[in-house]
Parts: structure tokens; sequence; C-alpha cells
């Protein structure tokens, strides 16, 4: 069995899996570089948790072909690929205690003398006094932690997690995110993490592949993700979006200028999808953090240059550190805007006459020709 | 609890009603518990105390019985039956080791490969309880019939030999044979195996067998450290549900063997029914129940099913 030694990337080439006439994932090419926290992030049945199983060795590619590092694996059954998961509901043995749990991938090897290492393990996951309970003994945390110690204690080259923090509750989840981290940092290999938890994925990885449908539909750094998405279903999936259908009328000079609900908005060129023309129709996006709301009688007073659009707030909500409002606007029915509380706003109350103003740069274009709602998690209640 | 009428009662008589109302709450387990142990003390512990006390009486059948506290009766049954004893035991053992073999993979298969197939399978496992016990015990009777196709396809594959050689079989015979009794113990017991067998497999997490391979365990050591050791409790209720019946029974040997393969309930009933002899008859039931529940406890202890679940 090799150790870390082989070392190299996580490669899947051309992978794709199908049930009867379901497919689960389409041919897909992956690569996940060595010692990377990388994150498969996509709702429930987008393929993420099947990608991950294909790598364990837990199902069987329908074409394409999993490497690890120079090593074709995909012939190997799960025992014999230097890989390990710490799954969905831990799947701790119910009639081993946590020393033989966390022993147990090194017993199979051979290893003659565990003791040393386990109690490591235990160190490193914060579980030394537990060594002699049984997994029904212990908390959905320290069960956790124990799964995490048990796949880690092998040195895989690659951990996948599928949804390990799926049962815990929100406090613990936050905690168990920063020790995940934690750990990978300090053993450095490669994580390969599933999750349907924006958040999560973004807390925690380095590069973030998002899946719909069994494709990949965008694959970068979590800032880059939420900067700069690609699809419609980015957009909405990580964080919300505001996208507001228009047309291009301009497209000079690294800047595109479009009309929308009777406005003009101005956008840099390199935000564009490619190809954009005169007249071409875009979907134009801008995060809700990004817009300040200023009082139509104070229109005057909003900075030139930044894109500007009128409307009506319809509902607003306190939620502590911010607030949320929605307004219509001829350009869209129901822009989000979340507005820092840093200073009490009188005359931002439903029913009243705003200005959305935002930075040019913080404007995303997207090609027209997709489902402006793909990736919204909930219908947003309109009061 | 909840107190229905407690509330805003008129005020003069609060104080028994208060007062009646817990004592017939905490009186009602006993109520349920009644009937079950009427049962058992009326069905249950008069006939052991009579079987008891008729164990350490002498007599004849002509005089009548008294109790002399007459205990030889005991050493005297032990040291004239005991083969038959030793025998009801072997042969119980080997039926029940026979059970878990044919039973174990097919308990396996159900649970987790049969798929669609599971109910079904299920209900052909318990099919032969929709017929009596004696009739299927004689049916044995027919396909181990002399010169039947069984009988006639074992010595055609020399197995007759093998198994004469053995002493299990005599000649050409399969009937009348100790092969023929553990042949009847065995079917008729299996299913007491296979259900608990089942049923311990079935509520294994299929995970567990991916964590397992998973962390390296090829599907043999997966079976060994994993899936067996969880069916435990499985093995241990089958192999009791098999063992405890099969050493007390006599149909199978009444119908399927011959005065060489008798075994204890065979002594027994003739005892009772035929000899007439109440004392020895008593006395071995009470030595075959002392047996059994020796042999079980050690067996619990070896297998350690009080560390699982």
């Amino acid at each position: 069995m090799t150790d870390t030694t082989a070392g190299g990337d996580v490669r899947l080439a051309g992978i794709s899996k199908t049930y009867g006439s379901f497919t689960a994932v389409h041919p897909l090419d992956l690569t996940v570089p060595q010692g990377s926290f990388f994150a498969l992030l996509g709702a429930s049945g987008c393929g993420k948790t099947t990608t991950l199983r294909m790598i364990a060795g837990l199902e069987d590619p329908t074409t394409g072909t999993v490497s690890l590092g120079e090593r074709d694996v995909t012939a190997l059954p799960p025992h014999k690929r230097p890989v390990n998961t710490v799954f969905q509901s831990y799947a701790l043995f119910p009639h081993l205690d946590i020393h033989e749990n966390i022993a147990f991938g090194l017993r199979r090897r051979g290893v003659a003398s565990v003791k040393k290492q386990v109690a490591e393990m235990l160190d490193l996951v914060q579980l030394g006094d537990f060594a002699h309970r049984k997994p029904h003994q212990l908390s959905g945390g320290q069960q956790q932690r124990v799964a995490v110690a048990r796949a880690l204690i092998n040195h895989p080259q690659v951990l996948l997690l599928d949804e390990p923090l799926g049962a815990l509750d929100l406090k613990l989840r936050r905690q168990m995110q920063l020790e995940l981290k934690r750990i990978q940092t300090e053993v450095g290999i490669t994580f390969v993490h599933v999750t349907h938890d924006q958040e999560e994925a973004m807390t925690m990885a380095d590069t973030v592949a998002v899946m719909n449908g069994g494709r990949v539909e965008q694959l970068g750094a979590p800032a880059e993700l939420y900067e700069r998405p690609r699809t419609t279903f980015v957009a909405n999936f990580l964080g919300s979006s505001n996208l507001i259908e228009a047309e291009a009328v301009d497209t000079g000079s690294g800047e595109v200028v479009v009309t929308a609900g009777g406005g003009k908005l101005r956008l840099p060129a390199d935000r564009c999808p490619e190809g954009v023309r005169t007249g071409s129709r875009l979907l134009v996006g801008v995060r809700p953090e990004k817009i300040a709301l200023t009082p139509a009688a104070e229109a005057d007073s909003v900075a030139p240059g930044r894109n500007t659009v009128t409307g009506r707030i319809a509902a607003s909500s306190f939620i502590g550190v911010s607030t949320q409002y929605v307004v219509e606007s001829p350009a869209g029915k129901a822009l989000e805007v979340y507005v820092q509380n840093v200073e009490h706003r009188a005359g931002l109350v439903p029913g009243a006459e705003v200005v959305l103003h935002w930075s040019p740069e913080h404007t995303f274009g997207l090609d027209a020709a997709q489902d402006i709602a793909a990736g919204v998690e909930s219908v947003e209640e309109t009061p | 609890m909840t107190l229905t009428d407690a509330p805003p009662a008129p005020p003069s008589p609060p104080a028994p009603v208060v007062r009646r109302i817990p004592s017939r709450r905490r009186l009602v387990p006993y109520l349920l518990l009644l009937p079950g142990i009427l049962w058992l003390l009326v069905f249950f512990a008069l006939p052991l105390l009579y079987q008891a006390s008729t164990s350490v009486q002498t007599g004849s059948l002509e005089e009548g019985y008294e109790v002399t506290w007459h205990f030889a009766t005991y050493w005297e049954a032990l040291a004239e039956y005991w083969p038959q004893f030793l025998r009801s035991l072997l042969y119980a053992g080997t039926a029940t080791a026979l059970c878990l073999l044919l039973g174990y993979p097919l308990a396996y298969l159900i649970a987790f490969k049969a798929g669609r197939w599971r109910n079904l399978l299920l209900v052909l496992v318990i099919a032969p309880f929709f017929t009596s016990f004696l009739i299927r015990t004689l049916a044995w009777k027919t396909i181990l019939a002399d010169a039947g196709p069984v009988v006639d396809l074992l010595n055609a594959l020399h197995v007759l030999d093998v198994t004469s050689w053995l002493g299990l079989t005599s000649g050409e015979r399969v009937l009348a044979t100790p092969l023929a009794v553990v042949t009847g113990l065995t079917y008729n017991f299996l299913p007491f195996m296979i259900l608990p067998l089942y049923t311990s497999l079935e509520r294994i997490d299929p995970r567990l067998h991916e964590a397992a391979g998973d962390l390296y365990a090829s599907p043999a050591t997966v079976f060994r450290k994993v899936t067996f050791p969880l069916s435990m409790p499985g093995v241990v209720s089958g192999t009791l549900l098999t063992f405890i019946p099969a050493s007390g029974d006599y149909v199978n040997a009444e119908l399927l063997g011959s005065t060489d393969t008798r075994m204890i309930g065979n002594v027994i009933q003739s005892q009772f029914l035929r000899v007439l002899d109440y004392p020895t008859a008593a006395a071995l039931s009470f030595i075959l129940m002392a047996a059994v529940l020796v042999s079980v406890t050690v067996y619990i202890r070896r297998a350690g099913t009080e560390d699982l679940v």
C-alpha cells in the first residue's frame, strides 16, 4: 500500500455515471491538485456524491478513468485504493470501541503496533479520554471527529468527505468547519469535500466546483466564484444575485453599456460573456450587498459614474447586522438590497421611492439564454 | 401524567378522588401482568412442581405413588439412559450446526442480495409452517424411503458408502439411521435459525460494509471483522431456538429413526405413556432441563452476547 510517498493529484478524465436511462454524472474532467482542500458543491441529486464515490471506488464509473498521481486506479476495488472516506452517517463500527475503530485501517494493513499512532490521532481530534467508549456513547460531533481520525490515521493520498457535517447543528457545524480546516492544514493531505452548504464550501475550500445536473458549472476559488459567476446557477446558488434582463447598446473601450428597465447600466467588458455586441441580450447581475440605497429626494448626492436604478421599497426586514430590502423597479420586480446597519437611515421604509446605486466594477454580465431562476433555493416571498 | 378530572372539582369530595386515582394508576401495570402470571402459574409453575414431586415418589400403578424423597431415581435414570442423553445432545448439536451452516448463507442472501425478492423468500422460509410438523416429518419418510430417488442417487454417488463407514447410515438405507434423524431435525428447525439470523443481518447498516472496504478490508475480512460480529445476536438466538427444542424432540427420532437412534425425548415419552413409570419419566425431564440450562449458560457466557447491543 502506498502512503503519501506516491503523491500527485486526483485526476478524473471523462468520468461519467449512468443508472439505466438516468445520467447522474455527465462526462467530467477534473483535477484536484495535491494538498488542496477541494469542495464539490451542489444541491442534492447534482452528482457530487456519485463523483466522490467513484473516486473512493464505491461506484464504478460508466466511462472515464480515475487517476491518483500517475497511477490509474479505475479498476481497483475500494480496499486497494490509497483513499479514505468520511461517511455522511460516520459509519463507525458499533461493536468496536473508539480505539479499535481508529485502528481498523492500520490493522487491516498489518501494522503491528498501533497504540502510539492511535493515541496521536485521538489527540489530534481532541478525544484522548474516549478511547475505550463505544460509538453510541459519543455525541454527534465526537463521532464525527472519530470518523475523521479513523480515515486520517491511514495517511491516505486523498481524504474524501461526504457531507460530513450534515448531521450536526449549526453552531457545532461552524466549529467543525474550522477544526477540519485546521487538521487539513496540519496534515497537508488532499481533502475532497462534498457539501450542499455554500457557506461551508466557501469557508473551508481553496477551490470549489459548483455542480448542477451532473455537470460542473464553474470551478474556482470561492471569492472568484462569488464575484464573477459565469452562470445564473452559480450566481443564484452561491449567495444571491439580482439578475436584470438587459440589451447591450454600446460595447466599445473595455466597457459595455446596456439598457435595462428604461435606464442605462455600465459594466466592464471583461465581466461579460465573450462575443457581446450591440444588440446582444444579457442578464446583468449585482450582489445585494454591493448596492446602496438613497431616498429619491437625495438622488443628486449619488456620485456620478455609478449604476443607478430607481424603485420603490416593497419590504424591509431588520436582521441585526444588516437590513434587507426588497425593491420594486422597472428593471426587476424584486431586487434585493442588503444594507449594513452602520447608521440609522430615516426614510427607508416600505413605500418609499429610492435610488439603488452601485459601482460598475461590481456588475457582471451573463448569457441571457439561461434560466434566470436556476439555483434559487426558495422562492422569494413578496408581501 | 395527566389527571383528567382533578382541577375544578367541587369543594366537598376532593380528597377521596385525588387519592384513588393515583393508587389505581399504580395498580395498572400489575393488572396488565396478571393474566400472563396466572397463565404461567397454572400451566407452568404448578405442573413443574407436580413433576418435581412425582420425580421423588415411589410406588406402583396398582398401589399408588407416594412422595418418599427417593432421589435415587435420578441416579438410576441417568445410569440407565445416559446413552440416549448423550445422543440427544449430539444430534441436537449436529442439527444446530447444520442449521447454522445452511441458514447463514441463506439469511445473508435474503438480507443483502435479494432486492425485490426479499419478501417472497421470507415467505418461502416460513411456508412449511402452514403444514403440520407431523405431516412434514412423515413426508421425509417418503423422501428418504428405501430405493427412493434420493437413496438411489446417494448410492450411485457412493455417498452412502462413506456415511456407512462413518456409522451414520447402515447398508443401503437412510431411513432408521442417525443421518435420517439429524436430517429431519435440521429440516424442521431451520426456519428458527434463519429468521433471527435474518433479523440481525438486516439491521446492519450497509454503509458499514462500505466503510470497512474503504479501510482496506477485503470482502472476506469485512465479513470476518464486521458482518459476522454484528450478527452474533442472531447467531446466539438462532442456535438457542434450534438447540433447545431439538434436544427434547422425539418426533423425528420416532418417525425417521430406529431403536438405535432413540433420543431422550423418546425415552421420556415411553416412560410416561407406555411403561407408566412416572417417577423415572419426571426425573429424566428434570435432568434434561438441567443439562440444557447448563449448556446454554456456558454457551451464552462464551459467546459474550451481553456485550452486543
